[in-house]
């Protein structure tokens, strides 16, 4: 048994986090959520240019081919820094949903140009079909909350035909049939848009998967690389509430000195910790391609979910009224795990699924 | 990462599979929980088979009564051994914690007698730390240690010594110097339970079981050679022999859940699966991340073991959740079965009226080996790296620090 990345994974995660931490230190996250940029541009070129999107698409389509454990590290490392930038909507669910559903010539056309980061895709795959319809390669209708919808190029959209069947679509999102509204969310370092098509031009999907059947691998794979970002959020969390609680005096001795306060961040740590063992069993399973991996992924999904709310809500609790204020970085924290909870579908649903696949199992 | 056995575990695992298989008894011939003197006597009976067969204590060298094998191998035995209704742990505290003390501190000749039937559990060791004045703050201990000449004489109590009624054996934290700081002033010792000035009184717990005692220390003497590394060196030997614990409990804590999930398979309520119950989904998720959290946990640290690495502070955490765990859901489960969830009777309680049985002693596993609370403790001091609490023993003489119950 070897229950632990490699050196190698464990380099690759390192470089990421010093690159990390000189290139996205708060400020820039909060000159994205200041100015309603959507992404940090100069960080997003450095990322395409140290070949992160590429990681996961084999080399036939211009990637690295490397494994997905080579993406859950550096998952870690981006929820580590809340770095703004399309990652989660182009590697995790873009490029994945391609791999998934798309024909042997459509990943031929597509995948490189993500490879290579001139394209950004985005997907609109998670609320109901019924909102988006299909015909004569157009589609007609709307889809909300779309991750960093109002930056990405391409979207695939999910959309019934007519037949009424789920169907995946790809679409040029600068097309002029398509109205595209940045809408205000929790997190605005992770934007959402609503996107409104028109008789717009669709490319169907034509892989051998079904639709469902692509969606829920895709959604399986991402819950564990979200399940990396929310851990390197609550270990960012937790570093922050023990520095301000060792830092400040209260009653003429360290705040972090009370029992109340360490348990609290012990708790905290538990919390993180089983997060963190599940993400990596949910890492084994995703690099092994393991009929373990769908109870595995529901399992570092509501791991990961409660984990993160834990942290980032106590680390408020922890700066006392500082951590109210936006000049402390507390919400940044706070305003992350509920966007990245909420992605995929939120804790009700993932401990649904949970429970299911427990009970087949 | 991957969870292959190398080549040599691949063989082992085997050679140890068709071993169980052919002499360990099998979970559904069970036929119920047995009572405390009959499981001690099956337990002594099965860790004599293992020995004879070679399989005791693999990780202690073969001189001392082990196989010469490595931490992995001892897993690997763990893991199946599991599959089988064996009392494969109940002398753990015995072998996993007084075994490194002596293997670590005693001479060349009294390793080469004590530990081989400590591994076969013909002689049977208690390890006695904890005192009526020293719980939590165990370091607070006044058992005491005098030197008369080449022999020491011990007076005191200790408390919760598990086994202490089956014990040949014990090793024991004495203060030996009540004049300087409280830490500096401990040294260890093993001793003879059977000697005179020693007497084993069993407690009777909350749940009616007895398996802690009290021992009561009456001027017994014990030669200068039964002493456990230096004189005032006891408090870095008790770190040394906890720390041990953590690798020896790795993975074995009890948390409730595969009970938990058999019931909630097999359970209808009115005529309704209660799998279908909304309420019950939802524990069952959260019950389910944390036990499938602290497997994953010890798999983590199991794989620094194997590195060369020794199990650090975090380990504490499969207890402080686990213990809770097992308590909730046995409560949990009762409250799912209505009235009939108070009826204690083997014959008809689910499972043989497991939850009944866990929701009385699972109280004493938030205590025992380090409360809840102190694990909090330790995680946020020695993992976290906080300030301890400022304390009011600091600077003094153990002698000047007032303890215990104050109005009893």
């Amino acid at each position: 048994m070897n229950f632990d990345f490699s050196d190698d994974q464990k380099n690759i995660q390192d470089q990421a986090r010093s690159m990390l931490a000189k290139e996205c230190n708060s400020s820039v996250v909060r000159q994205v959520i200041d100015t309603n940029s959507g992404f940090d541009e100069a960080l997003w070129q450095q990322i395409i240019a140290l070949g992160w999107p590429a990681i996961s698409i084999p080399e036939q389509h211009g990637g690295l081919g490397l494994s997905y454990l080579e993406l859950c590290v550096i998952a870690t490392e981006l929820g580590r820094s809340l770095a703004p930038v399309p990652f989660i909507a182009s590697v995790y669910l873009g490029t994945e949903i391609i791999k998934a559903a798309a024909s042997e010539q459509q990943q031929a056309e597509w995948l490189p140009e993500l490879a290579s980061g001139e394209v950004i895709s985005t997907v609109a795959i998670g609320s109901d079909k019924s909102s988006c319809r299909a015909s004569n390669d157009t589609l007609n209708g709307s889809k909300s909350a779309v991750l960093h919808g109002m930056i990405a190029n391409r979207a695939i959209v999910a959309a019934s035909d007519e037949q009424d069947e789920l169907q995946l679509y790809l679409v040029d999102l600068h097309h002029n049939s398509i109205q595209c509204t940045t809408q205000n969310s929790l997190d605005p370092s992770l934007p959402r848009a609503e996107l409104v098509f028109n008789n717009t031009p669709a490319i169907k999907l034509s892989g051998t998967l079904s639709a469902k059947a692509a969606i829920s691998r895709v959604f399986d794979r991402a819950a564990v690389l979200l399940a990396f970002e929310q851990v390197g959020g609550c270990e960012a969390a937790i570093d922050m509430a023990k520095a301000y609680t060792t830092d400040r005096y209260a009653f003429g001795r360290q705040v972090a000195s009370f029992q109340a306060i360490k348990h609290k961040l012990a708790d905290m740590f538990v919390a993180k910790e089983l997060a963190k063992s599940n993400a990596y069993y949910g890492a084994w399973a995703l690099s092994a391609d393991a009929p373990e991996l769908a109870l595995a992924a529901a399992t570092a999904r509501v791991s990961g979910i409660d984990a993160y709310y834990l942290c980032s809500k106590e680390n408020i609790q922890a700066h006392g009224g500082m951590g109210f204020t936006w000049e402390f970085d507390c919400h940044l924290y706070y305003r992350r795990a509920q966007a990245l909870s909420t992605l995929l579908g939120g804790n009700p649903y993932w401990k649904s699924l949970l429970v299911d696949r427990l009970l087949a199992a | 990462m991957d969870f292959k056995d190398s080549p040599e575990q691949a063989a082992f695992r085997a050679e140890i599979r068709s071993w169980l298989q052919a002499n360990a008894t099998a979970k559904s011939a069970g036929g119920g929980r047995k009572d405390q003197s009959d499981a001690y006597e099956d337990a002594k009976a099965w860790y004599k088979k293992v020995a004879d067969a070679g399989y005791a204590c693999l990780n202690w060298p073969k001189q001392y009564g082990g196989a010469g094998l490595s931490d992995i191998h001892k897993v690997i035995w763990s893991q199946e051994v599991a599959n089988y209704a064996e009392p494969d742990g109940y002398f753990v505290i015995g072998i996993g914690n007084c075994g490194p003390a002596i293997m670590h501190f005693a001479t060349e000749e009294q390793k080469q007698t004590l530990l081989p039937p400590m591994a076969s559990a013909e002689t049977v060791w208690c390890q006695m730390f904890s005192e009526p004045s020293a719980g939590s703050d165990v370091a607070g201990l006044r058992t005491s240690a005098i030197a008369d000449g080449d022999n020491w004489i011990i007076n005191g109590q200790k408390i919760w010594t598990s086994g202490a009624q089956h014990s040949d054996y014990g090793v024991i934290l004495c203060r030996t110097d009540p004049t300087i700081s409280k830490y500096r002033g401990m040294t260890m010792f093993f001793i003879d339970m059977n000697q005179p000035g020693v007497e084993v009184k069993p407690i009777k717990q909350m749940d009616g079981g007895a398996h802690f005692n009290e021992v009561f220390f009456n001027n017994a003497v014990i030669p200068d050679a039964y002493r456990l590394g230096e004189v005032g060196g006891g408090w870095g030997a008790a770190l040394l022999v906890l720390m041990n614990e953590r690798l020896a409990i790795a993975g074995v804590q009890p948390d409730g859940f595969p009970e938990f999930l058999q019931l909630v398979k097999t359970l209808h309520i009115d005529g309704e699966p209660i799998s279908a119950n909304p309420a019950v989904r939802e524990r069952l998720a959260e019950w389910y991340y944390k036990h499938a959290g602290i497997k994953a946990s010890t798999n983590r640290m199991l794989t620094a073991v194997a590195k060369g690495g020794m199990p650090g502070a975090e380990a504490a955490l499969g207890k402080l959740v686990g213990a809770v765990m097992n308590q909730d859901i046995a409560d949990y489960a009762i409250q799912l079965l209505g009235d009939a969830g108070v009826i204690c009777e083997p014959n008809i309680a689910e499972q043989q009226a497991h939850f009944q049985k866990t929701v009385l002693f699972s109280p004493g596993i938030r205590l025992a080996g380090g409360t809840d609370e102190v694990m909090r403790n330790v995680i946020a001091e020695q993992v976290l790296g906080l300030p301890q609490e400022p304390r009011a023993d600091k600077g003094l003489a153990f002698n000047e620090i007032p303890s215990g119950n104050q109005s009893r």
